[in-house]
Formats: structure tokens, C-alpha cells, sequence
């Protein structure tokens, strides 16, 4: 593989992302699935970037998980999209950043469809005016948080205390990326890097001292699928989308898998225990899994926070093996217990995927 | 009046233009801004349907330039002004020529590979275009993968920027279902071991003996050919390549894994056409070529008095149909030098 080629195609896609000033909107999911996640996000931004981010709780769904999974009509979600932009407007923002990846890519259609048809976004005007009576501006910028991590991965690198170098052998970790099919697959000149060969992870690991791995199923879907999954007689599809992507990726031997979606990370690490239990099959080294983490978590470990209060402890597959190969300390005895020191419940153990020891 | 005419490129179209107009007795000036003449079609080992080899054609079409043609290599063409004397053409090294009458030949660039990024084209070692398999075939070299491998398996994907509305490209470029075609066979040639696949939309055969070409491959050599436009291309760790699409005959989604990758590139204009075409407010497609006066009647002609196309630079043509194409603008260059009228 020639790297030169895809920097070529990187160079194609630059996309603008605000500097500071974001109006963030949260995942309807990931704080069930990944809770420290979007915490993490607004560490990093607050406390080590210093940046001005704004939420409002009366944010509510953007409806693009009922759009995609055909519940929720467009004309819908495009009149609870213009109350997300009336929201923001009125907190006096015009920076538009969203923790999840299906919204971002209902937002890049509405706005996509609003420039091209100016006649359907004065009725969603009017939709909005007659339910609730506000109005809007459109936002000034439109970026997912990973746009906004990858911003300032530089700085975060600069200020971090580890980098993604396995201290055993002191040679780069490999790394998986997955992006959500909703990033850019539909709109390439949305994301940074394009659909093809996105850059978005790519570049954070680069920058953070990692390799990439290419692999055959690269592109392929997590999983999820939205109907995939959330019909109930479809998870055997969901189950044989996962299998396959983790079936090409095994032999690049990944220490990790890096995603920027809610689902995702979601599928991509429960379904390898869900494999286990069905097949007996396990993807990482010695009967261990490989760990799927989400930017946010991946940024927190490199700027050395807790890994538990990153909410690693609540991931299917075991985090810590990828802890020790970075030497990230951690206290085994801290990891199920709550933020006031409660023990919380300790998962039973899988049938084939193995609980790590530590070392 | 002088009867001096310039064309610029020196391609077969323009070739054939300057030696037809030269056969005329005008005085021809041929601007080539390559090191030397010949165009693509130099750069093709052999020429199909029948395979006859490139530089024989390219070598008859150099002969037929009397010694009254001026070849000048190496010139690029800056402006061209059309003035009451006729037209005034500058070069980016030497003085302005003038002449009466100007013919474009410039011709076409082939599609760059790499926009179509799902293909892997500059990013897998493995994926090569058919020109670079064509100069392997003209420089006498074995076919191999990246590292040095005979391939066993080769898959040739047609319309590779052509008929494709995500690159922009609604038009067919004509001659890469039959080069793809000849290309097949003589992989087949050179490697009878080696299994080869091609992955098309449909096969436009038009033209005389394309169709018994396309059953040949079929028959005498075993290729396959598979109806189903290329999804995506990936590389396994052994840098071989797996290719995914959909059989549209049978209704299956398909994935195989082959050692090398063919793209059967189209033809795009090229941008020294968009200049010249904006610098005389010529009229182009929707497919960025220049449309002639009337394509039927005038199809050789321009809205500019004296200036006259020949050849591909009015969109994809075959050898055969661009040396037809050049010799009918010689002639209708004369009869406008010469104040006729041609009623046809």
C-alpha cells in the first residue's frame, strides 16, 4: 500500500471546523453504551483546550435513529432539526457540533436538502413557527466532535502522557479505525478525509503514535444497520456483518479498534462476545478480545485520565491488555465501583472470551 | 494569400490533419507540446480489432507529412487571436506564427484513475490502468504483480470514468470495452495460465469485427466476463486484491480475489481545451468537449471563421474514425483558404 496515495485523497478533502464556540448535542445512546464518553469530550475541551462549549437540556432526539430505521417521515425530523437550530440560535451560537454520527449525517442531509430545495426549508420554517414558535438561523459551522478532536489532536498529543507505542516492544500499536457509515458515506466532502480513506481516526492515530491497519472489510458495516439490529428476526444479520469485518481484520493482529459512532463501538464490542458464546470464537490474543474503544476514550487515555472514570470498566471486551501494552496504570480493585465508592455488580464471566489478568 | 495553416497537436488527428493539408499544398505548421509527435496512439503496443501494431499506423501517418510540414515539438500554445489577417498564435517559447486558418487537435487526456477512489488506483500496489499495461506490452516486458509474481488471476474492470455520474462522466468513451477486450487476450497470450475476468456494464461492440473480437475472447481464450460494475477494491495482506460487485445476470453479490487490477481508463478533455475553447468562446458539451458548428453538416467547423477541430478533442473516437475526421478538415481548411464553398 502506498501511504502517498491516500494522503493525495486526503488532501482532497479539508473540511473547515469551528475553532471555538460549539453548541454540542448529545447522543441519544452513548451515554447507555459508552457513559464517559461525552463526559470526556467536555473535559478535553474545557479543561485542557479551554474552549467555550455550550449545552442546553432542552435538546431532545434529532430523530435520526427513527428516520433511518423508516418510523420517522424526513418532513419530521427536519421540524425537530430546526428546533435544535432555534435552540442554538437562541443560546446565541452558531457552531453546531453533535456527539453522534447519524445525527451528524440527518444534519448534512437537511442542510444539503434545504440548499438545494430553498421551498421545503421555508415550510419546516413555518412547521416550526406554527408548533412552536420559533425560528432559526442555520448553523455558521457544522462539525462532529470527532471533527473537533481531530482538530486539536496536535495539542492533545503535545499535552498527553502516553502515545500508542507498545512499551514492550516499543513499536507502534495497530490500529483498527471504523467510522460510522453515516460520517461521510453519503455526503464524502463532510467528513475529513472522504468516504473512501476517512481521516478523521486515521489521523488521530497517526498523530498520537499509532499505525493504521487497512484491511479488506474496512469499509464495511459495524453490525448495526439500524434495521439490521432493531428488527429482531434481522440480528443474524447484524451478528454476520460483524463477524465478517472481524474475520478480515484478525490476521493485521489490531490492539485496538478506534471508532467515532454510537453504534459502532457498541456492536463491534458486544457482538465479539456474542460470537464467543455461539461460535467459541475470540479475535484477540490468548482467548482475549479486541478492544473497541471510542475517540474520546482513546484521547482521555493519552492525556492520562482514569480509565475507569472514562467508563472503560463498562466495555465487553476487557480494555486492560491494551492499558498494559501502553502502560497506563490502572486499580483493578477500583473498577467496579461507583463514583462514591460502591461496589456496583461484577459481570459474570464469558464462556470463552477470558477476563484479563493483570500482569 | 499564404495558405498557411497551424495545427496544433500532434496526435494522429493533428498528424493526419497537417499531412492531408500538406498533400493540398498548404503551408502547415504542426504544434506539439510533448517532446515528440504520436499521442496516445505511440504509446499503444497494438491497436485493435485486429491487432495491427501501433507504430505501423503512426509510422505511415509520420511519412504522409511531406517535408513541407514544420513540426515543432515542445511548443505550448499560450493565446491564439483571431484578427482581420486571420489568426496569431502565441507559443510559450519563441515568436507568435500566424496563419489563415487554424485547426485544434489537441485531443483528450486519459481519466485519472485515482478519482475513482474506491478502486485503490495509486493507493494498492496491485491496480494498474490499461495504458501502464499497454506499455508493458510495447516495452516487451512480462506481466507481474508488484513483487515480482506471475499473476494467476487478473480482473479488468471496464468503464472506469466513463458512464459514471459520480466522477462527473455521463458519456461512454467508446473504445475501452473493445481495448479491454483485445487487452484479455493478450494477457491470455503471454500468460496461458493466468485466469482473467472482466467486470463490465455492457459491452458496446459497434464497430466492424468488434463483436468477433469479444466472441474470440470468449471462445479461443477462456476469458470471463462478468456483468457487474466493480463496488470496491481492497488488498489482503499478501497485497493481492479483492474485488466486490454484483453479478447483475445472476442476481448475487460477488467477491473474488485476483493478483492485478486492470482499469480500462476513459477519456476526458483536456484542460488546455477548456482554455483555448474559453480564449475564442468556442462552445463545448455538457461532456466538456467542443461541439462543432453542426454536427451533422458542419462537424469539422467552429463558430470562428478559419478555425477548424479535428479528432478526439470533439469527444472519445477511435483511431479509425479520427484519422476519417482529420482528412475531412483538411479538406473543408482548403476550400476555406480557397474561398469555397463546400455544400456538403
Amino acid at each position: 500500500m502506498k501511504i502517498e496515495g491516500k494522503r493525495s485523497i486526503w488532501k482532497e478533502y479539508q473540511k473547515e471546523i469551528a475553532d471555538d464556540r460549539y453548541f454540542y448535542v448529545r447522543s441519544c445512546v452513548r451515554q447507555n453504551f459508552f457513559p464517559g464518553s461525552e463526559k470526556t469530550f467536555l473535559r478535553i475541551m474545557k479543561d485542557v483546550l479551554h474552549k467555550d462549549v455550550f449545552e442546553n437540556a432542552s435538546h431532545t432526539t434529532c430523530s435520526g435513529i427513527g428516520y433511518h430505521s423508516d418510523v420517522v417521515p424526513f418532513e419530521t425530523a427536519m421540524t425537530m432539526v430546526a428546533r435544535q437550530f432555534a435552540i442554538m440560535t437562541e443560546a446565541g451560537y452558531e457552531n453546531f457540533t453533535t456527539s453522534c454520527i447519524t445525527s451528524f449525517g440527518l444534519y448534512s442531509e437537511i442542510l444539503e436538502t434545504w440548499h438545494h430545495f430553498p421551498e421545503v426549508e421555508e415550510r419546516v420554517r413555518q412547521h416550526l413557527i406554527n408548533a412552536t414558535g420559533r425560528t432559526f438561523n442555520k448553523p455558521a459551522n457544522l462539525a462532529h466532535a470527532s471533527d473537533v478532536i481531530f482538530k486539536f489532536r496536535k495539542e492533545i498529543a503535545a499535552g498527553g502522557m502516553y502515545r500508542l507505542i507498545n512499551k514492550h516492544t516499543g513499536k507502534p500499536l495497530q490500529v483498527v479505525e471504523h467510522i460510522g457509515c453515516h460520517y461521510s458515506k453519503m455526503f464524502p466532502a463532510k467528513g475529513v478525509g472522504g468516504a473512501e480513506y476517512p481521516y478523521v481516526l486515521a489521523g488521530m492515530i497517526e498523530d498520537w503514535g499509532g499505525d493504521v491497519i487497512d484491511y479488506p472489510e474496512r469499509r464495511h458495516c459495524c453490525g448495526f444497520g439500524f434495521r439490521q439490529y432493531l428488527i429482531q428476526a434481522n440480528r443474524g444479520y447484524s451478528l454476520a456483518c460483524s463477524k465478517k469485518k472481524f474475520d478480515s481484520m484478525a490476521p493485521y493482529k489490531p490492539d485496538f479498534i478506534l471508532t467515532n459512532c454510537p453504534g459502532c463501538p457498541m456492536f463491534l464490542d458486544r457482538w465479539q462476545y456474542a460470537l464467543s458464546e455461539m461460535e467459541g470464537i475470540t479475535y484477540g490474543e490468548n482467548g482475549l478480545g479486541i478492544p473497541v474503544l471510542t475517540y474520546e476514550e482513546l484521547a482521555g487515555m493519552i492525556l492520562g485520565y482514569d480509565p475507569w472514570d472514562l467508563g472503560l470498566q463498562v466495555h465487553q471486551v476487557p480494555v486492560e491488555p491494551l492499558l498494559d501494552k501502553i502502560g497506563i496504570p490502572y486499580d483493578s480493585k477500583r473498577k467496579f465501583l461507583t463514583m462514591d465508592g460502591k461496589m456496583m455488580g461484577q459481570p459474570k464471566a464469558p464462556s470463552h472470551l477470558k477476563f484479563y489478568q493483570h500482569e | 494569400m499564404n495558405k498557411k495553416v497551424i495545427v496544433v497537436g500532434g496526435g494522429v488527428s493533428g498528424m493526419t490533419a497537417a499531412g492531408a493539408l500538406s498533400e493540398l499544398g498548404m503551408e502547415v505548421v504542426l504544434l506539439e507540446k510533448d517532446d515528440h509527435t504520436g499521442g496516445h496512439a505511440g504509446n499503444w503496443d497494438r491497436l485493435f480489432p485486429s491487432r495491427r501494431p501501433g507504430k505501423e499506423v503512426i509510422d505511415f501517418i509520420e511519412k504522409s507529412m511531406s517535408s513541407t510540414v514544420e513540426i515543432r515539438c515542445g511548443s505550448r500554445v499560450t493565446s491564439i487571436d483571431r484578427n482581420t489577417e486571420g489568426f496569431t498564435v502565441n507559443l510559450h517559447n519563441g515568436d507568435p506564427l500566424t496563419a489563415e486558418s487554424v485547426v485544434i487537435a489537441t485531443g483528450y487526456e486519459l481519466f485519472d484513475a485515482r478519482k475513482k477512489e474506491e478502486y485503490g488506483y495509486g493507493i494498492y500496489d496491485n491496480v494498474i490502468t490499461s495504458a501502464e499495461l499497454e506499455a508493458i506490452f510495447k516495452e516487451g516486458r512480462q506481466l507481474v504483480t508488484h513483487n515480482g509474481k506471475t499473476p494467476q488471476r487478473v480482473g479488468l474492470i471496464h468503464c472506469v470514468g466513463s458512464r459514471d455520474e459520480k466522477v462527473g462522466n455521463l458519456y461512454c468513451s467508446k473504445v475501452c470495452c473493445v481495448t479491454g477486450v483485445k487487452q484479455a487476450i493478450e494477457i491470455r497470450e503471454m500468460l496461458p495460465g493466468c485466469e482473467v475476468f472482466s467486470f463490465y456494464m455492457d459491452l458496446r461492440m459497434y464497430d466492424r469485427n468488434f463483436e468477433e473480437l469479444y466472441y474470440e475472447a470468449q471462445q479461443k481464450w477462456g476469458v470471463n466476463f462478468i456483468r457487474g460494475r466493480l463496488s470496491e477494491c481492497a488488498e489482503n495482506p499478501d497485497h493481492s486484491l479483492i474485488l466486490k460487485t454484483e453479478d447483475t445476470l445472476t442476481g448475487r453479490p460477488l467477491k473474488m480475489t485476483v493478483d492485478l487490477v486492470v482499469l480500462l481508463v476513459g477519456f476526458v478533455p483536456r484542460p488546455e481545451t477548456r482554455i483555448i475553447s474559453d480564449m475564442l468562446k468556442l462552445q463545448t458539451g455538457s461532456d466538456g468537449f467542443l461541439s462543432p458548428v453542426d454536427e451533422h453538416f458542419k462537424d469539422n467547423s467552429t463558430s470562428v471563421p478559419g478555425l477548424f477541430l479535428a479528432g478526439a478533442v470533439k469527444g472519445p473516437a477511435c483511431i479509425v474514425n479520427s484519422i476519417a475526421d482529420a482528412r475531412a478538415t483538411a479538406v473543408q481548411v482548403k476550400a476555406y483558404i480557397n474561398g469555397e464553398m463546400v455544400k456538403w
